[in-house]
């Protein structure tokens, strides 16, 4: 997917894609911390035929929609698909010895069978953490696995 | 007396511009134009004619046009200016040409002399920035792909001014050759050291202009940009370019915060600009410049057309775009009234003021109303959209779909750019049991 940045001069930021299926949406970002969300026309890339002004609140709603909404809702779909298989939503304290070490060094899957798959930090998700990905403190970390998996887990991050 | 005299007519008149401000917000049009008015029927000769207040409204005006040019640098940063250099300025030169030549000729044509040549090309040549971002905003055009090109021309514009007025201000000094090239030296010496200032060095006059309250930040602000807008008058570089140059210093949170301080002082000073241009222009001498004003207007009218098919057209957009762009860059405002005011003011010719006052009524009124109607005009002419994609970035990628477990595409070259957070494209999360 590639998207495209144009700068506005005096007001700030443009950012256009195409969808797969040719369609072309964007995003005016102003300095003012206004959005618009804006909607080309199907046979005129040029000319954009919606434009809605959107607050800073509200554009953080929609992104949310569309963003953080999306990857609960797929895990909520696993768990109807796979029986068995739960997700669960674990909130790393300061406290847990996890703080500032390495998702690697949890060895989560090896000990406790459940798989990290997703970490959201301020109201942004970071999806399919790498190894190498170091938590902070306040990170939500997002567990799939069996009941016991992902209890042994929330164990393991707790400073179990 | 004489102090309540003064009050009552300063009163009445800032009474009659929030009801004409009302009228404009109400048929949603500029309200210059009708500032202009306003001012032409308090002036001499007018039906309303104002004596005793002359002196504050005098000094409101200067203060106006520092505050309208300082408000217009903090739209801009530094790296916006020289980038846009870089890359728009075949269109901005053919906009300035194109633009300049008919005030230029004209004012050869009429005999009235080298100068006022001069500052009739300004006249013509300038877009009202302010009118044509409200537009474009209004109708909904900011996403629309010949947008950046029209914002350039218009950031070109103002650069040029910033060259512009000192090299006016002198030619009205009627300065020998000599001193004109030391005012142009010294104010093009003064144009680098505030842009290298503002490109290296902005955190510092950030920190001197941090402060701890909005009313500290506020006196903090006008006092640094009335200060430097008088040094610069002193060394003869304008006080509007060295106002201009002072908001370009400032950006980021700062410029912001600074912008809504200052934005209702400058739409009051603004205004008093506006209505002392009029006040000092005889609603008498308009009828005889009305032609040569109309002819300039539909020349303005049919030059920026040009300038914008031009823009719009380097940067990859069809027929519809083109057009769109040129109508938005029809109104004129502001700066064309600064530069009257300056000429005016200098003695150049006693028609240049009331013929720069209908050419900006006319446009100031006009450009709205043929930005409003140049869809329509599309739509009625039939004028079809191509069915190719321009734009830089589109025709060398194909649109890949992206497929399960394709990595995060990330939208960098984020960080130059402030108050825009990261985006990040969330891809699917990936099956479990995969890290």
């Amino acid at each position: 997917m590639d998207v495209e940045r144009t700068s506005l001069p005096g007001i700030g930021l443009r950012h256009v894609f195409t969808t797969g299926r040719g369609r072309q949406i964007g995003v005016v970002s102003h300095r003012t911390g206004r959005r618009d969300l804006v909607i080309y026309d199907k046979d005129d890339p040029d000319t954009c035929v919606v434009s809605v002004a959107l607050a800073a609140e509200e554009a953080n709603a929609v992104a949310e929609l569309l963003g953080t909404g999306r990857v609960v809702e797929r895990l909520a779909e696993l768990n109807r698909q796979v029986e068995g298989l739960v997700t669960e939503q674990i909130l790393l304290t300061a406290a847990s010895p996890y703080a500032g070490r390495r998702l690697g060094d949890t060895r989560a899957r090896t000990r406790a069978g459940a798989s990290i798959v997703a970490v959201v930090r301020d109201g942004e998700v970071i999806a399919s953490p790498r190894p190498d990905f170091e938590f902070r403190a306040e990170d939500v970390v997002v567990v799939v696995g069996t009941d016991e998996g992902t209890a042994a887990v929330a164990t393991i991050l707790h400073g179990g | 007396m004489h102090a309540a005299t003064q009050l009552i007519e300063l009163g009445a008149i800032v009474l009659a511009l929030g009801l004409l401000g009302a009228v404009a917000v109400r048929f949603s049009i500029s309200p210059i134009p009708l500032y202009l008015v306003a001012g032409l029927a308090f002036g001499s000769g007018g039906i309303l004619p104002l004596g005793a207040s002359e002196e504050f409204v005098s000094l409101g005006a200067e203060v106006g046009v520092i505050l309208l040019l300082f408000t217009l640098g903090l739209e801009y940063t530094a790296g916006e200016l020289v980038g846009t250099l870089r890359t728009s300025a075949p269109a901005g030169l053919a906009d300035l040409v194109l633009n300049a030549a008919p005030g230029v000729a004209v004012a050869l044509i009429l005999d009235w002399g080298p100068v006022a040549a001069v500052a009739l090309g300004g006249i013509t040549y300038v877009t009202s920035s302010g009118i044509t971002a409200k537009v474009m905003g209004d109708l909904g055009w900011l996403g629309n792909r010949e947008t950046p090109a029209v914002l350039s021309i218009l950031v070109f514009e103002d650069l040029a001014m910033a060259a512009y007025l000192p090299i006016l201000t002198a030619l009205l000094a009627g300065a020998s050759l000599v001193a004109g090239a030391t005012t142009l030296g010294i104010a093009a010496a003064t144009i680098t050291v505030i842009l290298y200032v503002a490109l290296r060095h902005g955190r510092l006059v950030e920190r001197f202009v941090t402060s701890p309250t909005d009313e500290v930040l506020l006196l903090k602000v006008l006092g640094l940009t009335l200060l430097v807008a008088g040094l610069a008058q002193q060394l003869q570089v304008s006080a509007a370019v060295g106002a201009f140059l002072v908001g370009i210093a400032l950006s980021g949170p700062l410029a912001h915060t600074a912008r809504e301080l200052l934005a209702p002082l400058r739409d009051l000073f603004a205004a008093v600009f506006f209505v002392f241009f009029g006040l000092h222009t005889d609603p008498g001498q308009l009828p005889p410049v009305l032609g040569v004003a109309a002819l300039l207007a539909v020349a303005g009218i049919a030059t920026k057309l040009t300038s914008g098919w031009v823009a719009a057209r380097r940067a990859g957009v069809a027929a519809r775009g083109r057009l769109r762009a040129g109508a938005a860059l029809v109104p004129r405002g502001e700066f064309n009234i600064v530069i009257a005011g300056l000429a005016v003011s200098d003695g150049v010719n006693p028609r240049l003021g009331p013929l720069a006052a209908a050419y900006v009524l006319m446009l100031a009124i006009a450009g709205p109303l043929i930005a409003r109607g140049v869809e329509p005009f599309i739509r009625w002419r039939g004028i079809r959209p191509s069915r190719t994609r321009p734009g830089a970035a589109r025709d060398e990628h194909a649109v890949p779909r992206p497929a399960d477990g394709v990595a995060d595409d990330r939208v960098d070259g984020q960080e130059d750019v402030e108050d825009v957070e990261d985006v990040e494209a969330v891809d699917r999360p990936p099956a479990p049991g995969r890290h």
